[in-house]
């Protein structure tokens, strides 16, 4: 019951958002229409692909701030990878391992050197940002065309997909990981960890090679945005994606999930990464400046926590 | 009057369980461990007692596999027993009862009970088998009406620890080892624990139990052990044991005075008619503080009694401000106060229940947690002057006879009793007229209840006013003038303790309308 309840809070945001940018706009029609609607998914890719990875982690209790950067990294992998004359899948699969392999020294740092995920992940911040300079010799990377470029296209080539397939690609692995984190034995652990760590070590789980697997996964997601960040700027760009983690972390938050672990759900996320790309769009087609997109969704993120945080008061003393 | 059952087959019937010969362990230059013996049965629940710091925790710490001792031997069920961690502890069916449960709240009670061994295909849960599991450990308790599938945040702590006992038995446990576990029960909860013991004696399961109290020991274990300075100094069946040969044996021959000093706490009122302090006419914090009303007179050591959840600790909170009331009058010396929110300057003092979570800064050390309540005594323009902070710190400390290196010690590395003195001295420090003190000496050993009863006697003596909350029966007769209970939020007109009884009080406590 309680499940649905935080689930309903975001929805109700999201409509909410759509219902006032609809009037706001004056268009109702052309704001809900469906070729707004395809801009508005394939903006949000990125973020959502990214909230999967981010929710599992915020889930265990951990926090991951290289996201952009993991991004921007990826998506240079991916990029030099066909330039080298790659085939797209093999690039994909690079920049997916190089997102991987990043998260799993996230893990390591974590869990071998006891550095806490906001300090090891600020640090990995940094470092994967000036590899990713230094392995695309700080300029940008323009690969050949490919089928890769077609993936977070806002009009998919062929009518029938109706969608950019990176948006059907994220709602396919937003229901697997849904499933995962609900029904899987892994998925029972990762909440455990996020919710009481010394009881999940005490019922013999291994957290620090749990940990590990979260990071490691969480950096596959991440990879795979960043082909989604090469496909849509059809090129790979070290300085891209700046602060993008917040973005995500945000998704996550709005969706309900509680950054001290133990909390969290893909579908709030999902609902979380679209509530801020309709709000970026709406605020777009108002004409307003960059900067009040901004101080809104700034507004939204601490509005949404004290909402949710309002409502575990009043259900604990309820109880 | 004590239920002091000794298992149907005898300790000596059948070989240990677990015994434990010769146990030492040295901390740096501490000597936790200095040569522990002893041995348990299958089907016997042993009492481990002892004073804080006498080496319990040390020892379950080396059962649990936590701790590797120094030197001794250890053989359960026949094997030599040498872990090297807790998962060999649960490996040979050892399992530890934590004293604060280690249960995730977030996840279900199912879940709880089979973290770390869930069935499961493939990697994915089978869920239905988990709850069947779950639920059929819970209906062997007889407690089938804990459904597995809530979540444990929902559950009261006495369920979480049906939970998480379950837990250890869904791992085939043979020896269970309880810390403390009825520290933070009610009354009716601790009988429904001490049915679920019974239960898993009946079964042949051994339980090593530690307790600080007596009575309860005496109420469910068969046999006991008592630890002092890290050595095992008694053991026997405890038919045969005097409360005041126990107590001797805990405390050591030269500190038995402080144990009988603490049965003299009772004052006698002065002569004089006193002053009324505080007023409290029909002070209400929905939803659970309803009505309560009462009078504190200077040197009058105020008792409320009550289960948790009556009330009771709403009631201090309400009157420190932590929490809104509703309605109701307070008057301090006659004065009406407007608003509850400054009581500090309006000379109350507030003793939490929670040492952990809302008393003290453990990381911080005593002299900080002891003057932080009033830092303008040893700080001049913002800056604290260590050179007055100190020496004021020591003073309160000496008072409260508190074991420490000294002000600058850390609190998180005091033992519990300690750790609860200097809550207690930061009052001193504070100075206040009106004391709210909530369960001011839980959970603590016996020596450091003394000194905490002695000073609360002394502040009363001084023309102080004390409301103190507990739910030691005992304490409260001894201590209090005059005891209250708190009935769903309702508090009963107060009485001289001398009318009372611990079966009064307790008739009190859970009858009322229902």
């Amino acid at each position: 019951m309680n499940r649905w309840i935080r689930i309903l809070a975001p929805m109700a945001g999201l409509v909410a958002v759509i219902v006032l940018f609809a009037i706001l706009t004056g268009s109702p029609a052309r704001y809900l229409s469906g070729a707004n609607l395809r801009v508005v998914l394939a903006q949000t890719v990125i973020v959502a692909i990214g909230a999967l990875g981010m929710t599992m982690i915020i889930v265990s209790g951990g926090i991951d701030l290289s996201v952009g950067a993991v991004i921007a990294l990826t998506s240079v992998v991916a990029a030099l990878a066909l330039r080298s004359g790659w085939p797209p899948v093999a690039a994909m699969t690079a920049a997916i391992v190089a997102g991987a392999i990043v998260g799993v020294v996230n893990g390591v740092a974590i869990t071998a050197l006891r550095v806490v995920p906001f300090i090891a992940t600020l640090g990995m911040l940094g470092i994967a940002r000036g590899v990713a300079k230094y392995v695309a010799s700080e300029q940008t990377v323009n690969p050949p065309a490919t089928w890769l470029n077609e993936l977070a296209v806002t009009f998919p080539s062929r009518d029938w997909m109706l969608f950019a397939p990176g948006v059907w690609i994220a709602i396919l692995l937003a229901a697997m990981m849904a499933l995962v984190l609900r029904n899987t034995v892994f998925g029972r652990h990762v909440f455990a960890l996020g919710s009481n760590e010394a009881a999940a070590r005490a019922c013999g789980i291994n957290t620090s090679s749990l940990k590990i697997r979260i990071y490691a996964l969480a950096g596959l997601f991440f990879g795979l945005a960043g082909v989604m960040q090469m496909s849509r700027l059809r090129q790979g760009d070290p300085t891209v994606a700046v602060g993008v983690e917040l973005d995500v972390i945000a998704a996550v938050v709005i969706g309900g999930a509680s950054l001290s672990g133990g909390e969290g759900s893909i579908a709030g996320a999902m609902i979380g990464a679209l509530v801020m790309a309709f709000l970026r769009n709406g605020s777009q087609q108002m004409g307003w400046p960059n900067y009040v997109q901004e101080i809104i969704i700034g507004i939204v993120i601490v509005l949404a926590v004290a909402a949710d945080r309002w409502r575990a008061a009043r259900a604990a003393e309820g109880s | 009057m004590w239920n002091a059952g000794v298992s149907p087959a005898g300790p000596q019937a059948s070989p240990p369980a677990l015994r434990i010969t010769a146990i030492t362990k040295h901390f740096g230059a501490t000597i936790a461990l200095d040569g522990v013996d002893f041995e348990v049965a299958p089907g016997e629940v042993h009492a481990l007692i002892g004073e804080n710091g006498a080496g319990k925790s040390t020892l379950m710490n080396v059962l649990s596999g936590a701790v590797v001792p120094d030197s001794g031997t250890m053989i359960a069920g026949g094997q030599p027993y040498a872990p090297r961690g807790p998962a060999d502890a649960r490996g040979r069916g050892i399992a530890h009862i934590h004293q604060e449960l280690a249960l995730c709240a977030h996840l279900s009670v199912a879940e709880n009970i089979v973290m770390g061994i869930e069935p499961s295909r493939g990697g994915w849960l089978r869920r239905d088998a988990m709850n069947e599991r779950a639920a059929a450990l819970l209906a062997d308790f007889g407690r089938a009406e804990i459904d597995p599938r809530t979540r444990v945040s929902n559950l009261s702590l006495a369920d979480r620890q049906v939970v998480e006992i379950s837990r250890a038995l869904a791992r085939d446990a043979r020896i269970l080892l309880m810390d403390e576990p009825t520290s933070s029960l009610q009354r009716a909860d601790v009988s429904r624990l001490f049915e679920t013991v019974s239960r898993l004696r009946d079964r042949g399961i051994a339980i090593i139990y530690i307790s600080h109290f007596l009575e309860e020991v005496r109420e469910i274990a068969d046999r006991f052990t008592v630890l002092r300075d890290g050595r095992s100094v008694g053991s026997g069946e405890l038919t045969s044991v005097r409360d005041e040969e126990l107590i001797s044996m805990m405390v050591g021959k030269a500190q038995t005075r402080v144990a009988v000093q603490q049965k003299e706490v009772v004052r006698t009122l002065s002569a004089a008619q006193p002053q009324i302090l505080l007023e409290v006419e029909n002070l209400s914090a929905p939803p659970r503080l309803r009505l309560a009303s009462f009078k504190l007179h200077q040197g009058q050591i105020l008792g409320i009694a009550g289960l948790v959840g009556s009330g009771r600790s709403d009631l201090v909170r309400t009157l420190f401000g932590l929490q809104r009331a509703t309605g109701g009058v307070v008057r301090l010396r006659g004065q009406e106060l407007k608003t509850l929110a400054h009581q500090i300057e309006n000379g109350f003092g507030y003793l939490s229940e929670d040492r952990k979570g809302e008393g003290l800064a453990l990381q911080l050390p005593i002299a900080d947690n002891v003057t932080i309540s009033r830092f303008a005594s040893c700080s001049h323009a913002g800056w604290i002057d260590r050179k007055q902070q100190n020496p004021q710190t020591e003073d309160v400390m000496q008072r409260l006879r508190i074991k420490a290196p000294g002000p600058r010690g850390i609190v998180d590395r005091l033992s519990g009793g300690n750790q609860q003195k200097v809550l207690l001295a930061r009052l001193l420090h504070q100075d206040p007229d009106i004391l709210l003190l909530d369960e001011p000496a839980r959970g603590i050993d016996i020596g450091s209840k003394a000194d905490i009863y002695r000073e609360i006697a002394r502040l009363a003596s001084e023309g102080k006013g004390i409301l103190m909350v507990s739910s030691y029966l005992p304490e409260l007769l001894q201590v209090c003038d005059s005891i209250a209970v708190m009935t769903r939020g309702r508090l009963s007109p107060a009485r001289p303790a001398s009318e009372w009884t611990a079966d009064s009080i307790l008739e009190a406590a859970i009858g009322g309308e229902t």
